[in-house]
């Protein structure tokens, strides 16, 4: 077992690594976009004196190199800034009143959960349902019944998400009004509605999702089809049910652990769409308007929490796919 | 007199008519109770409640559409009544003025509104340092004096007589003096409706207050539910469904499928809101008038009403002031479109072709960029090549808007006519995108401002606009329709204000439950 704590140890570390190159990556791309916050935020009000108050005011009038480090002296300190947008209305009152609404972590909390929330219902759906549908596809190779699971999930992944999402709205929420097509959660909202609301979004991003990990498990199985075990296994006179579950799931799990963690990934860091058409109030929405507006503090946080989730969601899948294999797990 | 006023029209002949047939006056039969919740673009998660900062109509409708108050209100039908004020009154020259203030109005956490409310918080557009859009109206008051417990008397630098409109201005809210920091965090003013809960950029509601001081004339519903929906085929679906009583700005590619719902009705005024041209007419080749002519002449406004806008819109003649205005110069001859005059004009410049760039990007309005390949289309045959060039969105009004000599761009319109030149056709203020410095018309502008009959003021705007029309740096070839959807749960009066979209965005204070 002290060889998994020895990859996890190092794996994070090449985390952080990770992490701080990530950090330098957005603050170089961000500022080299046109424009900065003070022109995106006045708009066609951006007089050169208010430009200039704003500028001075976020402390943009120094160069971007001690800026990043500024930033980067307070994220190690676990201070990951103030928001721009928040920090320039409390200028605008002459002080720097109630510091709790400025800062980028409170801002960003409860958007993290409700993505958070999005993503955990989504692989509540998605991921047995993939797994047991691939199962079920190499059960039945080459049967109408696998041709039609693979048409289907390849013809949804192949759609663009917003098209899936009106087409689930059409069926689900307008002709037949079951589901709301309005995803606007809320804090305080019981967990009752607010599972209601999000389940069209997640039913969107389920068919999103589900054509990786069902056609993994489906390939990951078959693959393992033709081993002598298996043969064997069939010679024994076991049931075709009992041969794939028992005998061939467990050794073909590694693979189907990391696209499931990818896919995971990818909830988390890529359903902008996804919020903007459900109206739900995640990080995604939360990371375009900070780009928009070159909310630098936010979107450096936001694609820290992007990256830290691959990273964490990848060493997962690595440390599953150890465990479930005993010849890494006892190495000689 | 319920017919449908000039300032209130309703151009679309089904939104007439649906309202026709649920149009009561609103007075006599309003029914208290209900939720309203409205699908509202414009929200941002750096909204907050600090109405200097404000420019879109989601904070505009929560803000002074139902939890503050100013001292001034404009009406459905354009004239001026007093909110928290009661009265006003103007010395000779227009400059001074005294404002009686409403008694025994409370904000929301029980202080009383006085005259240091209104003084304190018209301060902070002038403070140090201040971005606030409403600077340059409350920097032309010279003096605030208390000259008692409820008036206030304002000096101003020059007379103006519009003052008492620009009070109505969304910026302008008032606040409780003392506690201004803690009212914008909290939103404490003394609108209809006091804030329940208010997440920036996701939803705001609102709660009825028990007594206010304009009692069972307005404010109808219980509660109102604002929900930021940015996009507007969501704003559509929301609506379809039933999960928001009234959305704004609808998309016109969709409107047909709205119209077809029998549950809901399309709501459409032409207001000032206008998409503009501008050309730096300092600039060779813009500061020959004709060339501007040349150019005013190539440009099809029909076609662009037509297919831009989809019909859903004025075509304009290169003035800012549109039907919801006052001396709106409806009977000005036209400015068609004639390629032969285009050729005239260029050959009184000294020039047989004319090849200049048009840059945009749609960030100046929804369909900039394919009204500038229309425009490239038109004015070809009158000899002009317009080279179109896109810009990104990103940075366009910091780096093309007043930058580059020839682009696109809007405005809201203004609720007087003063106001609108002042805020871009004076000479030397900022946002003069055309550089335009025409001695006449800046000595007009002067005259009218301070004057206070209304017969000459028309004249004087009338000729105004004419000189704009004929010289001005800018083409205003169309004046878009604000156009919204109202669930058929929701009774809306016979004439809606055409200044801002949902009602001049105070759909909370005079509409109610059907």
């Amino acid at each position: 077992m002290s060889t998994v704590l020895k990859i996890i140890l190092q794996r994070l570390a090449l985390g952080v690594l990770t992490l701080f190159v990530v950090s330098i990556l957005i603050f170089a791309a961000v500022n080299m976009l046109p424009g900065d916050f003070a022109q995106a935020i006045l708009g066609q009000g951006a007089t050169p004196d208010a430009v200039e108050a704003i500028r001075r005011d976020l402390g943009l009038d120094q160069p971007p190199v001690a800026r990043y480090f500024q930033w980067l002296a307070g994220a190690l300190q676990g201070d990951l800034g103030n928001s721009f947008a928040q920090a320039n209305f409390a200028s605008f009152v002459g002080a720097d009143s109630g510091g709790n609404t400025a800062s980028v972590a409170t801002q960003i909390a409860p958007r993290f959960w409700n993505t958070m929330f999005l993503a955990g219902v989504t692989a509540l759906i998605a991921v047995p349902f993939s797994v047991v549908l691939g199962i079920l596809a190499a059960l039945y190779r080459n049967s109408v019944f696998d041709k039609f699971t693979n048409i289907f999930t390849l013809s949804s992944i192949s759609s663009p998400e917003f098209f899936l999402a009106y087409i689930l709205i059409l069926f689900l929420a307008v002709l037949n009004p079951w589901l709301p097509s309005l995803s606007n959660i809320y804090q305080g909202m019981g967990f009752g509605e607010r599972l209601e609301k999000t389940l069209l979004p997640a039913l969107t991003l389920t068919l999103v999702v589900t054509a990786h990990m069902m056609r993994m498990t489906r390939a990951a199985i078959i693959n393992l089809l033709a081993s002598p075990y298996i043969e064997m296994a069939r010679l024994k006179g076991l049931s075709p049910m009992r041969v794939i579950v028992r005998h061939a799931l467990p050794n073909a799990l590694a693979p189907i652990i990391n696209v499931i963690a990818l896919n995971l990934a990818y909830l988390i860091t890529g359903v902008v769409v996804v919020e903007v058409v459900f109206v739900y109030p995640g990080i995604g929405q939360l990371f375009v308007d900070s780009v928009k507006i070159r909310d630098i503090p936010v979107v450096q946080a936001c694609c820290l929490i992007f990256a830290g989730a691959y990273i964490l969601l990848n060493l997962t899948a690595d440390i599953m796919s150890i465990i479930s294999n005993p010849r890494l797990r006892h190495p000689k | 007199m319920m017919g449908i006023s000039r300032r209130g029209l309703l151009k679309s002949g089904a939104a007439a008519g649906v309202l026709a047939a649920t149009g009561l006056p609103v007075m006599a039969q309003a029914k208290r109770g209900g939720r309203l919740r409205a699908g509202l673009n414009g929200a941002n998660t750096s909204d907050s409640w600090d109405g200097r900062t404000h420019s879109d109509l989601y904070m505009i409708a929560s803000a002074q559409g139902a939890v503050f108050d100013s001292l001034t209100e404009v009406t459905a039908d354009g004239s001026l009544v007093g909110e928290l004020a009661t009265d006003w009154e103007a010395s000779e020259d227009a400059k001074t003025w005294t404002f009686n203030l409403r008694q025994g109005v409370t904000f929301h956490n029980g202080k009383a509104f006085g005259a240091d409310d209104v003084i304190e918080s018209l301060q902070l557009h002038v403070a140090e340092g201040s971005k606030s859009a409403a600077q340059p109206i409350v920097a032309s008051i010279a003096e605030m004096t208390k000259t008692g417990d409820y008036q206030v008397q304002f000096t101003l630098n020059a007379g103006n007589a519009d003052f008492p409109y620009l009070m109505s201005d969304y910026h302008l809210l008032i606040y409780p003096a003392g506690q201004v920091e803690e009212a914008i965090a909290k939103g404490i003013g003394t609108g209809l409706y006091a804030v329940q809960s208010f997440e920036p950029g996701v939803r705001m509601v609102a709660k009825r207050v028990d007594s206010h001081y304009k009692g069972d004339a307005a404010g109808f519903f219980d509660e109102i539910e604002y929900i930021a929906i940015n996009d507007s085929t969501a704003r559509m679906n929301a609506l379809l469904t039933g999960q928001v009583d009234a959305i704004n700005r609808i998309d016109f590619k969709t409107e047909a499928l709205l119209k077809a719902n029998p549950m809901v009705r399309i709501q459409e005024v032409t207001g000032n809101q206008h998409y503009t041209f501008p050309m730096l007419t300092k600039v060779a080749p813009f500061d020959d008038v004709n060339v501007r002519r040349a150019l005013k002449y190539g440009i099809n406004r029909q076609e662009l009403v037509d297919k831009i806008l989809q019909g859903h819109g004025l075509v304009g003649n290169d003035t800012p002031i549109g039907p919801a205005n006052q001396y709106y110069y409806g009977d000005m001859e036209p400015l068609s479109y004639d390629p032969d005059k285009s050729k005239f004009y260029l050959k009184e410049a000294g020039l047989t072709s004319l090849d200049i760039d048009l840059n945009v990007s749609n960030a100046a309005f929804n369909g900039a960029v394919d009204a500038a390949q229309l425009y490239q289309a038109s004015a070809k045959s009158g000899g002009i090549n317009l080279n179109v060039v896109q810009e990104p969105a990103d940075g366009y009004w910091s780096n093309v808007w007043l930058k580059k000599p020839f682009c696109a761009s809007y405005f809201s319109g203004r609720a007087t006519e003063d106001w609108m030149f002042a805020t871009a056709y004076e000479a030397g203020v900022p946002w003069n995108d055309s550089q335009w410095d025409q001695p006449r018309f800046q000595e007009l502008l002067l005259t009218a401002r301070a004057t206070l009959d209304t017969t000459k003021r028309k004249d004087m705007y009338h000729e105004m606009q004419q000189i704009l029309r004929d010289d001005g740096g800018v083409i205003i070839p169309m004046f878009a329709n604000y156009v919204q959807a109202v669930s058929n749960k929701v009774v809306s009066p016979d004439t809606v204000g055409n200044l801002w979209q949902m009602d001049n965005a105070r759909m909370a204070e005079r509409w109610h439950m059907a």
